[in-house]
């Protein structure tokens, strides 16, 4: 089994998004890994740190990292001077690059948009072409931090239907950041919790495919990791439904 | 979110009777907006002027020796294009203008990106610019008179001069502006210094080097006036400094007119290149 990332004592101190406290984790290549943890738990320097991202932070350990990798950030950050097209081709040399664009473009289904100005796409579109941008390359390890996060639910629901189709042909290692449990069970192989700087569960996910037992399963795994996120499961929903408030 | 249920439906139709007369109506344009932009809208404030000033001139109000009427300036415009002087000194003054706007374009665009990608070049220029940003331009004059003589050499120098300053401060305050962000999804994407200087930088800089151009041009066109005054022997401002001579307020007036006629054309011009270059913006003007 190749290894796509590797990552050995890794420890980050005085960072705005939550410091490391000695993390070791390792994906194989093809592996879609979800990075579960409360707002400050370090997921984002984590991923921050394997981006390369991280320049003035103090810690120490080792990275390994693909030359070639993407990340897709919460906000799609499209340069808004440059047409859709010319976005996503922007990290692409040679002379294949506007076709392959077109290609990237023509699988995340923004076809007919490669001449529209960023800031004439809806918030799904633009994270639309943020992946196209990212998988154009071809990356062997496409990091995410929380990228869907910024979406609405409905929009979110066909943003994972079509991440797993691109991930299916362009297979990368994936390294998600979310703090959405579903989310994570929906997509990853595997999902690693951190918490304060540690991880705090490493769970490998290998649910039926279909049917009650796999919503069983899912349900049981959801109620795990969102006690290892500090929530008690269903109390929070219940709240929601029982009581209607008057300001809303 | 279920509001509607908790209204009695009484109280819903009632409510719609009374405040909203024209509920189906939607706005045409933005309400806190600036509203459907006119063509030549810009022309009102020019146009209104010279109503004004028309108005005084017939009631007598002003006396022609003066400021002469807005027909006298025409008339007499019109005498000097058959003449020749007023197309010959135009021509040389916009020649001089454009001479000097091009070179302090190019030193304010070059330095800033000197001083504004680089940490050295910062250190050695930007304190440099700040040092000739005060010393005013009409105390520098005698210097450069001595150095240029007081031909065109020292007359382009001085446009470029005044030019310069105004794209510099704004080409290198926009370039120091670029987006954390967009450089680290430079970074992500490994792009050479090259290619984000080319992709990243240069166009997120230029919103501010069009606005440095703007001040520029004007400033282009002050500049010529000052230069005009001294020891010119052509040029719209000796036609100005001659006509004083002989006290011919019309000729003088009609200097005037032609300096606020390029100054209002040119930024025009460099509006439309703004508008044009900065499609990708949406703002409250557009």
């Amino acid at each position: 089994m190749t290894v796509a990332v590797q990552v050995r004592g890794l420890v980050r101190r005085f960072t705005q998004k939550g410091v490391l406290d000695g993390v070791d984790l390792d994906i194989a290549a093809g592996e879609f890994v979800a990075l579960l943890g409360r707002s400050g738990s370090g997921k984002s320097t984590l991923l921050r740190a394997l981006a390369g991202l991280d320049h003035d932070t103090e810690g120490s350990g080792s990275i390994v990292v693909p030359r070639l990798l993407s990340v897709v950030f919460q906000d799609a950050r499209l340069l808004p001077w440059k047409r859709v097209l010319d976005n996503v081709v922007l990290g692409l040399g040679g002379r294949d690059a506007e076709a392959r664009g077109r290609e990237a473009l023509a699988e995340v289904g923004l076809t007919g948009r490669e001449k529209a100005w960023p800031y004439e796409l809806s918030g799904g579109e633009q994270q639309r072409a943020a992946l196209a941008r990212s998988l154009v390359r071809e990356p062997a390890l496409l990091l995410a931090d929380e990228p869907f996060g910024a979406l609405d639910a409905l929009t979110r629901i066909r943003m994972h239907a079509l991440l797993r189709r691109l991930i299916a042909i362009h297979h990368p290692a994936v390294l998600l950041v979310t703090h959405d449990v579903d989310e994570a069970i929906e997509l990853a192989d595997r999902i690693v919790v951190l918490d304060d700087g540690r991880i705090a569960a490493d769970i490998r996910i290998s649910l039926p495919s279909a049917g009650a037992s796999r919503r069983q399963r899912a349900s049981d795994l959801r109620a795990r990791l969102l006690g290892l996120l500090g929530v008690e499961a269903g109390t929070d929903r219940s709240i929601d439904q029982a009581e209607p408030r008057l300001s809303a | 979110m279920n509001a509607p249920f908790s209204y009695p439906p009484a109280a819903v139709s009632s409510r719609s009777d009374r405040d909203v007369p024209a509920i189906a109506a939607r706005p045409a344009v933005r309400r806190l907006g600036l509203g459907a932009p006119l063509a030549w809208g810009w022309l009102l404030g020019p146009l209104l002027l010279v109503l004004y000033w028309s108005v005084l001139s017939i009631n007598g109000y002003l006396d022609p020796r003066i400021l002469p009427a807005p027909w006298t300036a025409i008339e007499t415009a019109g005498q000097l294009i058959r003449d020749g002087r007023l197309q010959d000194n135009l021509a040389i003054s916009a020649w001089r203008a454009a001479q000097g706007l091009a070179f302090g374009v190019v030193a304010g665009v070059g330095l800033a990106l000197l001083s504004g990608l680089s940490l050295l070049g910062g250190y050695v220029i930007d304190g440099l610019v700040q040092l000739k940003r005060g010393i005013p331009i009409l105390a520098l004059i005698p210097f450069l008179v001595l150095w240029f003589g007081v031909g065109d050499a020292m007359k382009v120098t001085v446009i470029a001069l005044m030019v310069f300053a105004p794209v510099y401060i704004q080409t290198h305050a926009a370039l120091r502006a670029i987006d954390l962000k967009q450089v680290e999804l430079a970074e992500t994407l490994r792009l050479s210094r090259w290619r984000f200087i080319r992709h990243v930088v240069l166009p997120g800089a230029l919103p501010g080097l069009l606005t440095g151009l703007r001040f520029g041009v004007t400033a282009a066109w002050l500049a010529l006036v000052v230069v005009e005054q001294l020891n010119a022997t052509s040029g719209i401002g000796y036609m100005i400094t001659l006509a004083r001579n002989y006290a011919q307020t019309d000729v003088m007036l009609v200097g005037l007119v032609v300096y606020a006629l390029l100054g209002l054309l040119s930024d025009g011009v460099v509006r439309i290149v703004q508008h044009r270059a900065l499609a990708w913006r949406r703002t409250l003007a557009s």
